[in-house]
């Protein structure tokens, strides 16, 4: 394998975790609700992930924890801003704020162990292909799957009937409420669904990125996420293409850090954070206001009497 | 015409002792109501009579305190909209069940049973709009279409689910004389099939064209019913009032004088994504008179009120003279300095903030004035304006110095209007004036507008309403797609050539326009 | 089954109060139910962290001095959060004020420059935070980017940046390659407010700071216009406030008291810059404006209530062997339950099932 080779795989590998967990966060924000809690349930998904998966030795049973854990924290967001029509952004950073801790708290015991590298899968033939054989077939299943989850996702909504009706109600709750939908339990499973997604997404980190567990190890993915999915006007296509480039712009600093080119390497770690507000702030000029944002997104539901 | 159907048999919807109560009011106070089959009936009613509350928890949106429905002589809980259609109801709300950012056939689709999949609906779509002719582009998005456009597809999703009853709430009050002219037509054609329909509304006029028998509620009453073919609209106005509404004075001598505003060629691009530009828009408003802007909802009202309160700036100062100082760049706090006054279409949330006292809602208009200083709020001036608007305003309130949002909708628009012709104003220019507000306070109203200018001020009204433009103003004009129609005195307009130049045909025909 | 949500119309100052001692206790609770799962008493752990330390005048002091830049934070994102603005890198503008305020600290090192440099210093760290601030503003006012993220992403930046500085160009020649800066001069440390005491004149900028707020957020119109802006923005445009000048205002002031307190804490308590200089104050101060309810006196308690934690948790390490992340955890709790009970306060809250409504 050339430098080069390894270079695009490590590419993939970091970019995953940031589109399943923007995936995740798409959808709830499509049926309305905006969870900025996803650096929260990430890093819960990456203790608990890898809690799980050194007590059983088992990669499969870490990644249902990671999940687990990502969707229950979701379901008290859920609580708070359906339940109780919170604020969603103070619900979101709180949400944030308690996974940090809890986080380190179950993670605590296994700090210093390390997980064995899971095998990657590799796809007859089309692995033989140079260059983009191995970097496109020959990968974990979480990089298939997350690009499947792409797929599903954008049919889902597009598609079906069930995703005409969550993106109805992101929307416009009022009129879906006049309507009959079923406002308050299409946006529980969305919120659900992106807990579940951003537990995946640590899993990944914890289980296949790093293969070991440090307080914090999310360092903004989670933020990440959430601007991808600005980003990407709220279509898992462009959040595909979004995860990717930042991605390889996260990997190709940490290469040009080793590379020691003479910059500080503070500046290099830098570039993935001002990368995105340059994003964002590329979308606005062009765009105006945030284009493709669902009507409701942030605000709490309070169907009148 | 409609098919005569004898009430006889058992009626399609039966409505026994219906109440809702909302803490110490009663929205509904035991209502009984009865609808034959293919029966068109009309249920007439003041805002605040009850009409919504009763046609919401008939369609299964709000649940009823107490009573009981009866279908086909069947008692049903109707637990939500869903249950509602599966039984064979259908309702168009006043304001829009839409997604604007939808395309028509995914709109009509979200609220059909399942087996509705895009691309039957986009075949009976075609099907429904030549049988009614109700034409419908199904892959438009719906922040593209006119006012009547949305309204047909509220309809032709009720009609492919080929309903029993048709609820319309209020159907016409966005729509031109000639497209409430077209659904009248329809729903008689429905009426003939055998479909009852349930007309809510509070125009009479409409109510004779359509119906037979008429459900007049007050006060969560139901008071009479009636034949409104058979009764005067005096009487059907006492029975909707509860007692007789006085006419406004108008007779007082009017002399205008000075030009307190004058817009020349003002264009403005659309503000966001849905807006409408405005182009070329010119008038003139005199000290002493009212100059009325009428136009159906969404073409450009909203816009030319931000242009002309400076919420949104046009480009050029000289666009907007007002008190003979050009002002077009002007924010609105340097208008208001300049003798003008302001009173926006939303009551709550942008003439004044729902969860703020009333003294709070006084410094919104008057921070430039006396209920502050060098920057510090002087809340006890605060509390005696609120309070002297109250009182010469006839402002209903709960005890002491309420939010703004436990008033009734009349009250807070006597409240937001007091608290600008309170001022004096030379200029005011208030956008719907009575918009969803009882018979009462509109009289109060309107009678307010009609002295201010009669007292020396220019008023300009945009208002939906043509009777009460017809009523108040001195000189009108017609706004459609952002482009206003010459302005002229109110005895040479006729509703029909009012109801051309909504439509944009008068230009189309009537060639170059004189300011 | 499902949620019913009815407005209460007569939600009082005292429920308010009320709702935020019932939100506390809630998530004491919910706390000593977790250590209670790590097999430890949670009485033994109430005791460590609230009574011992409230006990024992070291560590009052030592609460006034962890609450100051605390309740500096908040008190600034205050005027952020009432106008509906997302702030939340005040952990950025409070690194940026240490940074600016802190190069002049290193540029007088050693000279016998006078009394000026330490009001200049707290000047440059109000300047350096409102500056930092004033970038999400900004990027807001100017170009429609979202201010969460873009504020949230200048912590990373603002963090490496001094990161650079304390192991690069600032680095104590002497200091045997530790990254950290020289200690400051006499003439650039914020001096204790009583001597041998440990509580710095940062307190006296917080106690201002609150005094000024309340007269501010109570009296003026600029207080109002927040408020406003808050509460009905459309409304706040009607009444001539423009929204921009709002979002750069508030900001700047958040930012600028944020950065008064990065210099305060580096000059008056560590005395050099190092790569780290905050545990999180500026997070933590999120939840200190919420617990106080955006009121000036609101935060100043509640300050002192979350430097307990704090200073409990700190304890707790030593004595139960628990975690420092129990203390995060915790503030997460508390934040939630304060929300919760907001909406409590906000909204009647009834679970019914079909049938039963009356």
């Amino acid at each position: 394998m050339t430098t080069f080779e390894a270079i695009l795989l490590t590419i993939v590998t970091a970019s995953t975790p940031l589109l399943i967990a923007a995936l995740g966060e798409l959808v709830t924000e499509r049926s309305g609700v905006l969870n900025l809690g996803v650096e929260g349930m990430m890093v819960m998904g990456a203790a608990c992930s890898f809690a799980a998966a050194v007590t059983f030795d088992s990669t499969l049973l870490g990644v249902a924890a990671g999940m687990l854990a990502g969707a229950l924290m979701a379901a008290l967001f859920a609580l708070l801003v359906l339940g109780f029509a919170a604020n969603q952004t103070g619900s979101g950073l709180a949400l944030t704020i308690l996974g940090l801790g809890l986080s380190g708290l179950i993670g605590a015991p296994f700090v210093g162990a390390r997980r064995d590298p899971i095998a990657p899968v590799d796809i007859p033939v089309l692995s033989d292909i140079p260059i983009v054989g191995r970097l496109f077939f020959e990968q974990d299943l979480f990089v298939y799957a997350s690009i499947v989850l792409t797929v599903l996702v954008g049919l889902y909504l597009m598609r079906t009937r069930s995703g005409l009706t969550l993106r109805s109600i992101g929307e416009n709750h009022t009129s879906a409420n006049a309507l009959g939908l079923p406002v308050w339990r299409v946006r529980f499973w969305a919120i659900l669904f992106g807990g579940a997604c951003a537990g995946l997404a640590g899993a990944y980190l914890a289980l296949v990125y790093t293969r070991f567990w440090s307080p914090g190890m999310t360092a903004g993915r989670g933020w990440i996420a959430l601007a991808l999915v600005v980003f990407a006007a709220w279509r898992p296509g462009w959040v595909l293409v979004g995860a990717y480039i930042f991605g390889a712009a996260t990997v190709l600093q940490l290469h040009a850090q080793a590379a020691q080119f003479g910059v500080p390497s503070q500046v290099l770690s830098a570039v993935p954070y001002l990368a995105t507000i340059v994003a964002l702030l590329l979308l606005s000029i062009r765009h105006g206001r945030a284009i493709g944002a669902p009507g409701s997104l942030g605000v709490p539901f309070v169907p009148d009497r | 015409m409609k098919a005569d159907v004898p009430p006889s048999g058992t009626p399609l919807v039966e409505l026994k002792g219906i109440s809702k109560r909302y803490g110490d009011l009663l929205a509904n106070n035991g209502i009984d109501l009865s609808i034959e089959p293919g029966e068109i009936q009309a249920l007439l009613g003041e805002n605040g009579a009850g009409k919504s509350t009763l046609v919401k928890i008939l369609y299964g949106v709000i649940e009823p305190s107490a009573g009981v429905i009866r279908w086909q002589g069947r008692p049903v809980t109707i637990g939500s909209p869903v249950e509602a259609r599966a039984l064979g109801l259908g309702m168009v709300f006043q304001h829009f069940s839409l997604f604007d950012e939808l395309s028509v056939a995914e709109n009509i689709a979200v609220a059909l049973s399942s087996e509705w999949s895009l691309s039957k609906v986009r075949e009976k779509l075609g099907e429904i709009s030549r049988t009614y002719g109700l034409a419908l582009d199904a892959d438009r998005a719906v922040w593209t279409l006119s006012a009547g456009e949305r309204q047909r597809i509220e309809i032709v999703r009720c009609l492919l689910q080929n309903p029993r009853l048709l609820i319309l709430d209020e159907p016409t009050s966005v729509l031109t004389p000639q497209e409430a002219e077209h659904l009248f037509t329809t729903l008689d054609r429905l009426s003939a099939e055998g479909c009852s329909i349930l007309y809510i509304s509070h125009k009479l006029e409409e109510v004779r064209r359509l119906c037979r028998r008429a459900t007049i509620l007050r006060a969560g009453r139901v008071v009479a019913t009636i034949d409104p073919r058979a009764s005067s609209a005096r009487e059907i106005a006492a029975l909707m009032v509860g007692s007789a509404v006085g006419e406004i004075r108008t007779d007082a001598p009017h002399h205008p004088q000075g030009e307190m505003l004058r817009v020349s060629n003002l264009s403005m691009p659309p503000a966001g994504l849905h807006g409408q530009a405005l182009r070329d828009i010119s008038l003139v408003a005199r000290a002493g008179e009212i100059v009325g802007i009428a136009g159906v909802a969404g073409n450009g009202q909203s816009e030319l009120f931000a242009a002309l309160s400076g919420e949104r700036l046009p480009d050029r100062a000289e666009s907007v003279v007002i008190n003979g100082k050009p002002s077009g760049t002007l924010g609105i706090d340097p208008r208001r300095r300049l003798g003008a006054a302001f009173v926006p279409e939303e009551r709550l949330g942008h003439a004044a903030a729902p969860s703020h006292s009333l003294s709070e809602n006084t410094l919104i208009s008057h921070a430039a004035t006396e209920v502050s200083r060098s920057g510090f709020i002087l809340m006890n001036a605060a509390r005696r304006v609120a309070r002297s608007i109250v009182q010469s305003f006839d402002v209903r309130t709960p005890e002491g110095d309420p939010q703004a949002r436990k008033l009734s909708g009349g009250n807070l628009q006597k409240f937001v209007i007091g608290r600008e012709i309170i001022r004096r104003p030379k200029l005011l220019i208030v956008d719907q004036p009575t918009w969803g507000v009882d018979a009462g306070a509109a009289r109060l109203i309107r009678q307010a507008l009609v002295d201010l200018a009669r007292e020396g001020s220019a008023v300009v009204v945009v208002s939906q309403d043509l009777d009460e433009l017809f009523e108040v103003a001195d000189r009108m004009a017609v706004i459609h797609q952002g482009t206003l129609s010459p302005l002229k005195p109110i005895g040479e307009w006729t509703k029909e050539a009012v109801g051309l130049e909504m439509l944009g045909v008068a230009q189309a025909q009537g060639g170059v326009h004189a300011v | 089954m499902r949620f019913e949500l009815t407005p209460r119309t007569n939600s009082s100052t005292v429920m308010r109060i009320f709702a935020s001692i019932a939100a506390f206790i809630t998530a004491f609770l919910i706390a000593g139910f977790v250590i209670w799962l790590m097999g430890r008493s949670p009485l033994a752990a109430f005791d460590v962290y609230v009574l011992q330390p409230l006990s024992d005048p070291w560590s009052l002091q030592e609460l006034i001095v962890k609450a100051t830049p605390m309740a500096l934070i908040a008190i600034g994102l205050s005027y952020c959060f009432r106008a509906n603005l997302w702030n939340i890198g005040a952990e950025g503008q409070y690194v940026i004020g240490a940074v600016l305020g802190g190069w002049l600290a290193l540029r007088t090192h050693g000279t016998d420059a006078g009394l000026w440099v330490l009001p200049l210093m707290l000047l440059l760290g109000i300047l350096g935070g409102a500056l930092w601030g004033l970038i999400p503003a900004f990027l807001k006012t100017r170009f429609g980017v979202n201010e969460i993220l873009t504020s949230l992403m200048l912590v990373y930046v603002a963090q490496l940046t001094l990161d650079y500085l304390v192991r690069g160009p600032w680095r104590d020649p002497q200091g045997f390659n530790f990254p950290q800066s020289v200690t400051f001069d006499p003439a650039a440390t914020l001096p204790p407010i009583l001597e041998a005491g440990r509580v710095h004149y940062g307190a006296v900028f917080a106690a201002i700071a609150v005094v000024v707020t309340a007269v501010i957020l109570g009296r003026t119109l600029f207080g109002y216009r927040l408020k406003l802006t808050g509460d009905a923005p459309r409304a706040a445009r009607f009444a001539g406030f423009s929204s921009k000048a709002t979002t750069l205002a508030v900001f700047a002031i958040s930012g600028g008291l944020a950065g008064l307190a990065g210099i305060s804490e580096v000059s008056g308590q560590i005395g050099q810059l190092q790569p780290s200089i905050s545990p999180g104050y500026g997070f933590t101060a999120i939840t200190v404006a919420f617990l106080g309810r955006l009121n000036p006196i609101g935060i100043l308690v509640a300050s002192l209530v979350v430097a307990l934690t704090f200073i409990g948790g700190e304890s707790a390490q030593i004595m139960l062997k628990l975690p420092l992340d129990l203390t995060q955890a915790f503030q997460g709790i508390l934040l939630l339950c304060v929300l919760a009970a907001d909406a409590m306060v906000s909204y009647r809250i009834r679970f019914v099932t079909r049938g039963g409504g009356k």
